[in-house]
């Protein structure tokens, strides 16, 4: 007869028990041969010479089972048998194996079993479902990378890029005659020929045209008939304004501020308009030759 | 001041006695040959170095006159340079080019010619080319990660004001591998899943659906809409223009054409909305403008919506699958991150 009794007297009750733990309302046991994981009088293995448990390995489930006959033997104290995959033929091997056990370690042995059971079924499941990867990061990695996006972006220059790429398109003409602009790129191309003829000419006809008496229209625009010009101009620039405030309409309904560098709606007051003739003949002049090019 | 603490310290260090004999013997010999004058400036042993200076007052006050001497001789030297280049004039050489890493770039052989038939060839027929020679038009289905929070959700939102015919679904537990096919039954073109990380958004998948590439980038510097400084209005619905910077070898032409699938081919310019991807060393950088010309030079930018840097960590053949996909170019740290002047985009 094994001192059970005893056993259970100093572990259980008055002495320390290195399974045991304790919380507010109940006491655990964490041996791992224990049944119900109660720390109970009769769930406890040290105080029990005839105990037996289910455990699961890598998804087997085994029948362990302790005599009195073995407890001089502590390499062979636990008897282990395999229990099959099938639910029920498993119960069965328990019953069989437990027969003439005591009622209590058979029901408790079984339940454990089933619990085994189903939480085997649930990972199976839970692996087919989405997992989860846990990446670590390494902060030394993170922190570089970090600074060298810094770094990119200031040599990026995003803005200009943007910028740069935007004219780029304009001038080859993707966005064909949605902008007025196309008259500035006749003006350059103009100049453009303009500066290669007068270097041409220049080179050649230096010399020839030395001394040779040409007679050349007056400018069509007197000076005595600027007031009339103004008020021409004037109906002109009205015209103008006119067109391209059809035209910025659709396009600047969202902006807020208005370029400075178009022409204002209201007619300018005061000394700015003796300077605005001028400037208009100039525009005029050069349009009309533009004008020209295009027909022929 | 600085002179007389020079004759001064000498004599008081017990550690630069040795070096007080060296001046001082210096400095008999330097007066016994030049005379009178101020005294010179005392000839070191040529092993001798500032940071073996024992002293910290002493060694701060040594580096900071060497520094300073050191300033002097470079400006000295600057200004001359500069009055050789204005006396030669024309004649004079060009400055040079200052080295930058992307000067200094190692050449990488997969780097496309722009007159490349092979790469043309190749781009004509891979699963982009359905879409750049008119025959589907996108449908981008936008989505999260499990339980997205605030930030996560709002990027989504501009995302979908972004780029036109976007729908955002949330994902409610779903596996991606069952998504997918729902996904293709309703004709949709992409799928953008935005991944999450501790209530900020970090990552980024890209799908191109009936069986295209996937792309999985990294998502850093996120900016909503309404954290940007001098930011316009609301985005309208017209298309925008696409914007494709520095994409130059093979890989990040096909992430560039990957970009440029995801929005419908015939932008609206009325709209006068751009989106940028620009590549500078591997870091791809979202922008999203409103642009005005002034005239035609100078073009005004108005930031409208997120802005964000994604960088490219892994480029998978078929639709989205992590486990047994055919990864065309995994961004390997040990192997890729060794030379600073190496990029792969």
């Amino acid at each position: 007869m094994q001192h059970d009794d005893l056993l259970w007297d100093l572990l259980g009750n008055k002495q320390f028990c290195s399974f045991k733990v304790k919380t507010k309302t109940q006491n655990f046991c964490r041996n791992e041969y224990n049944i119900t994981g109660l720390c109970n009088r009769s769930s406890c293995p040290l105080a029990n010479s005839q105990y037996a448990t289910v455990k699961e390995e890598r998804g087997q489930c085994f029948l362990y089972m302790k005599t009195i006959e073995r407890a001089a033997f502590p390499f062979r104290l636990w008897e282990r048998v395999k229990l099959s995959k099938n639910y029920e033929r498993a119960l069965e091997q328990i019953d069989e194996h437990l027969i003439y056990w005591p009622r209590f370690i058979r029901h408790k042995c079984k339940q454990r079993f089933t619990k085994i059971t189903q939480y085997l079924i649930r990972i199976r499941k839970l692996i087919l479902k989405r997992q989860r990867k846990l990446v670590p990061l390494n902060k030394k990695v993170e922190r570089r990378e970090k600074r060298r996006e810094e770094k990119a972006l200031i040599a990026a220059q995003l803005d200009n890029a943007i910028e740069k790429e935007l004219l780029e398109r304009l001038k080859q003409g993707t966005y064909e005659d949605i902008y007025n602009f196309p008259i500035h790129t006749f003006d350059k191309a103009l100049d453009k020929q303009d500066e290669e003829s007068e270097t041409d000419s220049s080179e050649e006809e230096d010399d020839e045209d030395v001394g040779q008496v040409e007679y050349v229209e007056g400018d069509e625009i007197d000076e005595s008939d600027l007031s009339d010009l103004e008020d021409n101009l004037e109906g002109e620039e009205e015209e103008e304004e006119q067109e391209q405030e059809q035209e910025q309409s659709s396009d600047a309904e969202e902006l807020e501020k208005e370029p400075s560098t178009s022409k204002g709606k209201t007619p300018v007051k005061g000394p700015a308009h003796k300077k605005r003739p001028y400037v208009e003949i100039e525009y005029e002049q050069e349009t009309e030759p533009a004008a020209k090019v295009t027909s022929s | 001041m600085a002179a007389a603490r020079k004759r001064e310290r000498p004599g008081t260090e017990p550690e630069a006695q040795a070096q007080a004999q060296a001046q001082a013997q210096a400095e008999a010999q330097a007066q016994a040959q030049a005379g009178s004058g101020p005294p010179p400036v005392p000839q070191f042993p040529p092993t001798f170095s500032i940071s073996e200076i024992k002293n910290k007052q002493r060694r701060q006050f040594m580096f900071q006159r060497w520094k300073r001497a050191r300033r002097q001789e470079q400006l000295a030297a600057k200004k001359k340079r500069q009055k050789e280049r204005e006396a030669l004039g024309d004649k004079a050489p060009p400055k040079p080019v200052p080295k930058t890493i992307e000067n200094q770039r190692e050449y990488d052989e997969t780097t496309v010619d722009p007159d490349d038939e092979e790469v043309a060839f190749d781009e004509a027929t891979d699963e982009f080319s359905s879409y750049f020679n008119r025959q589907t038009s996108p449908k981008i289905l936008i989505t999260t990660s499990d339980r997205p929070r605030g930030r996560t959700v709002r990027l989504c939102e501009q995302l979908a004001k972004v780029v036109p015919n976007s729908h955002v679904y949330y994902r409610r537990g779903l596996a991606l591998k069952n998504v997918i096919p729902q996904c293709v039954a309703r004709e949709f073109t992409y799928l953008l899943v935005i991944n999450e990380n501790r209530k900020v958004p970090n990552g980024l998948i890209v799908s191109h659906l009936p069986n295209g590439p996937t792309a999985h980038f990294k998502m850093s510097s996120v900016r909503l809409a309404k954290e940007l400084k001098r930011r316009g209005k609301d985005p309208s619905s017209h298309s925008p223009e696409v914007i494709l910077n520095n994409f130059s070898t093979r890989l990040g032409h096909s992430i560039g054409r990957m970009f440029a699938a995801l929005f419908p081919y015939n932008p609206q310019f009325v709209g006068r909305q751009v989106v940028t991807f620009h590549n500078q060393r591997d870091y791809i950088f979202f922008r999203f403008h409103r642009y005005i010309f002034r005239n035609e030079k100078k073009v005004g930018l108005q930031e409208l919506g997120p802005r964000f840097t994604l960088k490219l960590r892994s480029l998978q053949k078929g639709t989205f699958d992590s486990k047994y996909g055919e990864y065309e170019w995994i961004h390997k740290r040990h192997e890729m991150d060794t030379s600073r002047r190496k990029f792969h985009l």
